[in-house]
């Protein structure tokens, strides 16, 4: 139960993330102004939506798994409510990821990845490329080897953000600004609200930044506070399957080709999504090497994919971080006590879609007033201290 | 009768923990460097995760993908360089003509303010290989432009040699092509190169793991340039200080004086001239 019922959150950022974190709070009893001159037009808007905790476990990021792994079984029962409230699909499926390998050394990379991931307990099935290609025909002929992670999933993030909307829009504790932030107000070193780009201010009982890159060039953050946010832009792909190659794929492939990374993921609507670059080259346009380098990959894992209508390339910033972990709760003031009235839930980078439903539970208890369900300390926004700052 | 013993151990010859402090730094336009590993950038999990690998490394001197970061973007790579205060070479990677490779070391003068570049020219995706004619077209240019170039270039002496004609700071030559951790393909032509440098000498590309760049150090080069062995390992801190460690260990053989490699076997306390116990 809530110990501070019926209290003002502002959420700064109509991401998945923030617009998650708005309609948790407010199906708890919270009141919710959500300020975003473009909700959903981010990161959300470019996202494939794999919840894929397994098939994206990276060396030395083994302990990102405490989050990812809730996250991802929080998710049925989210997007059972939320297509509930909204009376709108999500694209939510659960019908798994192949991984397959392309040449003898990208083989042999999933082979080590695969043992770690069984050592970790997570399920991981080895195929013959045979069993693989009579799984989803359309795998060219040239796969070395692939594996099975049954238990990673999709959604489609666009569905999704527009669902939560709809279920916000009908909830008479909900306000929209289509605004922006541009810092946070204090008073006392508590947070009582924000400031919005043509200087008028709203108040409210807590604060949270959920506005990805944006949350670090807020005004008025606690002294010392740095958050290190990064950039890493995507490339990603939208294109139609004509009707004779359907389905192209009945689940999502994944694919190393000669170390480069490819994902083919097939949406109920017929059409597939292939990405992601990662740049840090500053340039927020559509990479036409990018691009180049998406189709070629994937049409040498996929064939068919030649065949295809390109219906829409995006590029979109990733919210990077210096661990690639989120920056999530709450951070320390000058005297070393939690600032009040102020919640981050920022830098997700790769992971935000999967940890959406995370990070709604954790932020609403935390506006609630009650202890979190799971302990995200190590997640603290002020663990980055700059050098030099002691 | 024992032979008698000449003066043992001076300070000048003591071999210490570590051998690193002992040696003469590497000088390449006027500045001293006292590791002998470089490394690049590419391919990093996080941008901890490379400063940890960093750190481990020892490293002075990090080389880095003009074309892939931006010096502009806050939280980056360069933040994190500037503040360990390691040096950054950066490169051309990614150019496949002389022009684009002029250009892009001219931004990173504009953007760095230095004049070193790692000038790498690259003929095909498929092998990464260096394309020779454009390469040299390149070096020219900017060499005459007053940069301090660094070749990226084939195992190639004659070659090589061309290059260090042109005027360029050092050469580096590739032990296989890059990324592929084949190791050092054809150590005989590293050797000859070497045997021919004026200017410093640092294998580039194609190191797996330790033992390779102990052999590139080994075979007479100045230093070892690498990037995938370690940000693409499992444990990439862990395979830093094995380089660190593999780069030291190669140095101080190939300065040690190594036994020729004999047919047949040769015990190692000969029976001739043993003490009469």
């Amino acid at each position: 139960m809530a110990q501070y019922p019926g209290r003002h959150a502002i959420v700064v950022g109509g991401g998945i993330i923030g617009l998650a974190i708005a309609w948790e709070a407010a199906r708890r009893g919270h009141r919710i102004t959500l300020v975003d001159p473009d909700p959903a037009g981010g990161a959300t808007h470019a996202a494939a939506g794999m919840l894929a905790p397994v098939s994206e476990l990276h060396y030395r990021e083994e302990h990102l798994l405490d989050l990812t792994l809730a996250s991802a079984q929080l998710y049925p029962d989210f997007v059972d409510r939320l297509t509930a409230a909204a009376g709108q699909p999500v694209g939510y499926q659960q019908t798994g990821t192949m991984v397959a390998a392309v040449d003898a050394a990208d083989r042999q990379s999933l082979s080590d990845l695969h043992q770690a991931q069984t050592r970790l307990g997570l399920q991981s099935e080895r195929l013959t490329t045979r069993s693989a290609r009579r799984m989803e025909p359309m795998l060219g002929p040239q796969l070395t080897g692939a594996f099975l992670a049954s238990a990673d999933h999709q959604v489609d993030p666009r569905a999704m953000a527009a669902a939560l909307q709809t279920a916000l829009a009908g909830r008479p504790d909900y306000h929209r600004l289509t605004a922006r932030a541009t810092g946070v107000l204090s008073m006392g070193g508590c947070v009582t609200g924000v400031r919005l780009e043509d200087g008028t201010t709203v108040t409210a009982d807590e604060v949270v930044l959920a506005n990805g890159l944006s949350a670090a060039g807020m005004d008025g953050l606690p002294d010392g506070l740095s958050l290190p946010l990064r950039p890493v832009y995507g490339d990603i792909l939208r294109l139609n399957v004509p009707q004779a190659l359907r389905p192209l794929l009945t689940r999502t492939v994944r694919a190393v080709v000669c170390g480069r990374q490819v994902y083919v993921v097939p949406r109920a609507d017929g059409t597939v999504v292939i990405g992601a670059t990662q740049r840090e080259n500053g340039s927020a346009g559509v990479s036409a090497g990018g691009v180049y380098e998406l189709l070629r990959d994937a049409q040498t894992v996929i064939p068919a994919v030649a065949e295809l209508e390109l219906q829409e390339t995006i590029c979109r910033p990733r919210p990077g971080t210096a661990d690639n972990a989120p920056l999530l709760g709450r951070c320390r003031g000058q005297d070393g006590q939690d600032v009040a009235g102020l919640l981050l839930a920022t830098g997700f980078f790769r992971h935000g879609v999967l940890l959406a439903p995370l990070a709604a539970r954790l932020c609403a208890e935390l506006i609630d007033g009650a202890k979190p369900f799971m302990d995200v300390e190590r997640y603290r926004p002020d663990r980055f201290v700059e050098e030099g700052a002691l | 009768m024992l032979q008698e013993h000449t003066q043992t151990g001076t300070p000048d010859t003591r071999i210490s923990d570590d051998p690193q402090t002992d040696d003469e730094p590497l000088v390449i336009d006027g500045v001293a460097l006292r590791s002998r590993l470089v490394m690049g950038t590419g391919g990093a999990p996080s941008i901890d995760g490379l400063a940890e690998a960093l750190e481990e490394s020892g490293t002075e001197l990090t080389t880095v993908a003009m074309r892939r970061y931006s010096p502009e973007v806050g939280g980056s790579l360069f933040e994190l360089l500037n503040r360990r205060r390691i040096r950054v070479l950066p490169n051309t990677a990614g150019c496949f003509t002389a022009r684009e490779a002029v250009m892009t070391a001219q931004l990173a003068r504009e953007a760095l303010e230095t004049n070193w570049v790692k000038l790498e020219v690259i003929a095909d995706e498929r092998t990464l290989l260096p394309d020779a004619v454009e390469l040299v077209d390149a070096a020219e240019s900017l060499v005459a432009d007053g940069f301090q170039v660094f070749a990226y270039t084939n195992d190639d002496p004659a070659l090589a040699y061309r290059l260090e004609q042109l005027g360029v700071a050092a050469v580096m030559p590739l032990g296989a092509p890059i990324g592929t951790g084949l190791g050092i393909l054809n150590p005989h032509n590293i050797e000859l190169i070497v045997s021919r440098a004026n200017v410093p000498v640092v294998l580039d590309a194609g190191i797996g793991t330790a033992s390779d760049a102990a052999l590139a150090m080994e075979l007479g080069c100045d230093a070892v340039l690498l990037a995938t062995a370690v940000t693409r390992a499992q444990h990439p801190a862990r395979m830093a200080a094995a380089f660190r460690h593999a780069v030291t260990a190669g140095r101080l053989a190939s300065a040690a004086g190594r036994i020729p490699k004999r047919e047949h076997a040769l015990a190692s306390s000969s029976m001739e001239g043993r003490p009469d116990l």
